[in-house]
């Protein structure tokens, strides 16, 4: 696993549920067919109202036209991030689009859960609210280790909540290898 | 320290005397249930990891109900429940309850509970969020999406994270005009979609042990609308009682030390409390009906794991009987045993389904329908405009169909009521 991570911030508002991170009309495609499942990436958070998307401007799109992969690798959040259903296409999307991590106060369990054991993208916990103090487009390094992050933009840091316990599930990459590593289960 | 029934229930779980909330524990899965949208993925993701030939870790405890989009000419839904079949057969499954059958059932929720699968003490784990529905029954209920389904699939184990416990009491005797539905919506406004993240939510007090099984699963239900892990209701006689009649499987009883540490607690008085709903466009939009009644409505809708019980239509039955709906009104069973019982149990000198069919309603078969809008030829779906009253759990955007419509959450009762007015409507006027 890449310890640090340097990307550009996408910044969202509150309660982001899974309906807009992707619709439920986008779930047919397959997850496994190489082609198909691009269309995720592509439509990912396409459910979050435009004027939202983006903040503090606003109307800024996370894919840009027929595009498949985002600019933006850093998703800012605030609070209750990807609420609703179970679907695990949501964390799936992101990482699709390019996404590596999301930086927000808290996420509802269904969403964590299906990030980390999934291996889709890393959800941190901000120790405070993140998402009035980055804008969209700026330069974010995250460091894994030191669960610090710097806003090279702006020149704030601020601090992340250790991972604990899902640490070691995230950095073999989903809960399966970790079991393999654990053996758990069989290789 | 004592600790709460669901702390209680981890540790037995996970081989452990004691657990504290916050800690990660491996927990040995009772019953792991799956239906036609998340079970095709999860098997997918089974077969990819354990290989094609791999064993699933006990037949007899995974359990596979088809009920999210039945009824339908679209091409993807169907081809899920081909998948479901074919596993089914080629793994010759116990219980699997396939559409087109006898043994078809209708919405998961419900059909685990008739079907005697939901054991006080046990551990349910679901491709559904409102897997929290049969903590009713004193058991830890939740739901996972699909790797981690897939991996109690191979193993009969899962990670969970101790919750802390969140503690809702609700005294006093349940006035005749007040369901569950409005005990949930209460807690929901007050502590808003995220007030229970990663929590346990407990309820207690002889207004929630006055309640029957079914009642007490519409509280559970919506558990996940406060974002909590589960709902959780000790276990009585009254659901000793629901669960010998349909299996004669061990089960182990636990309650809340009264020493048990909450994370908070919160106290009702239900004589003092009014019928509420939630508003467009989310399940915490509280509003007291007489702050809502008269809203324009073009659609009701009476159905969903949560608002299609047996309960459900005796609470409206009264209030048909009678009279018109002055709009459409949907009624679904919530499983093929409660259309049987609409056809036999009567109001007065008619069935409840006469009673249904003569104000005008429209009567759908069982499955979740429109409670989470579903394909274009699903039934009662909403439209651009609508308002729709209903029993269901959800409010968001476009989660009933239209992105343009608006939805009301609200008891069987209040459907009932506004549904023969034409306006929202306080059942109270009916009672
Ligand atoms: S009835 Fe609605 S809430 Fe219940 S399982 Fe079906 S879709 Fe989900």
């Amino acid at each position: 696993m890449n310890n640090i991570i340097v990307g550009k911030a996408f910044v969202l508002g509150d309660n982001i549920d899974t309906d807009q991170i992707i619709p439920a009309e986008h779930l047919v495609y397959s997850l496994t067919d190489p082609e198909e499942r691009k269309k995720y990436g592509h439509y990912a958070f396409s459910g979050v109202p435009p004027a939202e998307a983006g903040l503090p401007v606003g109307n800024t799109a996370f894919i840009e036209g027929e595009k498949t992969e985002s600019e933006f690798s850093i998703i800012i959040g605030g609070t209750n991030f990807g609420c609703g259903s179970s679907r695990e296409h949501a964390p799936f999307a992101l990482k699709e689009a390019g996404a590596q991590v999301i930086l927000a106060e808290s996420y509802a369990r269904i969403f964590y859960r299906n990030s980390v054991d999934g291996g889709f993208i890393i959800p941190f916990e901000a120790t405070e609210k993140l998402n009035d103090k980055i804008k969209t487009g700026d330069k974010i390094k995250v460091n894994i280790d030191d669960c610090k992050i710097i806003n090279e933009t702006s020149g704030e840091s601020f601090s992340l909540r250790p991972l604990g316990d899902v640490l070691p599930i995230i950095e073999a990459g989903g809960l399966f290898e970790y079991a393999r590593k654990a053996d758990m289960i069989k290789k | 320290m004592g600790m709460t029934i669901t702390e209680k229930i981890f540790a037995k779980a996970s081989g452990k005397d004691k657990v504290i909330p916050g800690e990660s524990v491996w927990l040995d899965v009772d019953v792991l249930l799956t239906h036609d949208v998340c079970g095709p993925p999860t098997i997918g993701i089974w077969e990819n990891e354990f290989g094609k030939e791999a064993k699933i870790w006990d037949k007899d405890k995974l359990v596979i109900f088809p009920d999210h989009y039945i009824f339908t000419k679209n091409h993807h839904a169907n081809r899920n429940i081909e998948i479901l079949r074919e596993f089914a057969k080629k793994h010759d499954l116990p219980n699997y309850y396939d559409v087109g059958t006898d043994r078809y059932k209708g919405v998961c929720h419900i059909a685990l509970a008739e079907e005697g699968f939901n054991l006080p003490g046990t551990v349910l784990f679901g491709t559904d969020s409102h897997t929290c529905t049969s903590g009713a029954f004193g058991m830890f209920a939740t739901g996972v999406g699909n790797t981690d389904a897939a991996f109690i699939l191979g193993t009969g184990k899962i990670w969970e994270k101790v919750p802390e416990s969140m503690k809702f009491i609700f005294n006093g005797e349940m006035p005749e005009y007040l369901t569950a539905k409005d005990l949930i919506l209460q807690i929901l406004g007050d502590i808003t979609t995220d007030g229970a993240t990663y929590r346990s939510m407990e309820f207690d007090g002889e207004a929630v042990y006055s309640l029957d099984m079914w009642e007490r699963m519409t509280l559970c239900n919506m558990a996940i609308e406060g974002g909590g892990m589960n709902g959780i209701i000790a276990a009585d006689k009254i659901t000793e009682e629901f669960v010998k009649a349909r299996s004669n499987k061990p089960y182990e009883i636990f309650k809340s030390d009264s020493d048990a540490v909450y994370h908070s607690v919160r106290e009702y008085d239900v004589s003092k409390l009014a019928p509420v709903v939630a508003k467009p466009h989310s399940p915490d939009n509280r509003a007291s009906i007489d702050e809502v009644k008269n809203s324009k409505i073009t659609k009701c809708y009476i159905g969903s794991c949560t608002g299609g019980k047996i309960t459900d239509f005796r609470f409206a039955a009264p209030i048909f009987y009678g009279r018109e709906a002055k709009v459409p009104t949907f009624i679904v069973p919530g499983s093929t045993d409660v259309d049987r019982q609409l056809n036999t149990e009567m109001y007065k000198d008619k069935t409840l389904k006469e009673v249904f069919a003569d104000a005008g309603c429209i009567i759908a078969e069982s499955s979740c329908a429109a409670c989470l809008g579903g394909p274009a030829d699903t039934i009662g779906r909403s439209e651009d405009g609508d308002y729709v009253v209903s029993t269901t759990n959800r409010n968001f955007p476009g989660r009933m169909g239209s992105k343009n419509a608006g939805v009301y959450l609200a008891s069987a009762k209040t459907v009932a009521a506004s549904a023969v007015s034409g306006v929202l409507a306080d059942p109270r006027e009916f009672i």
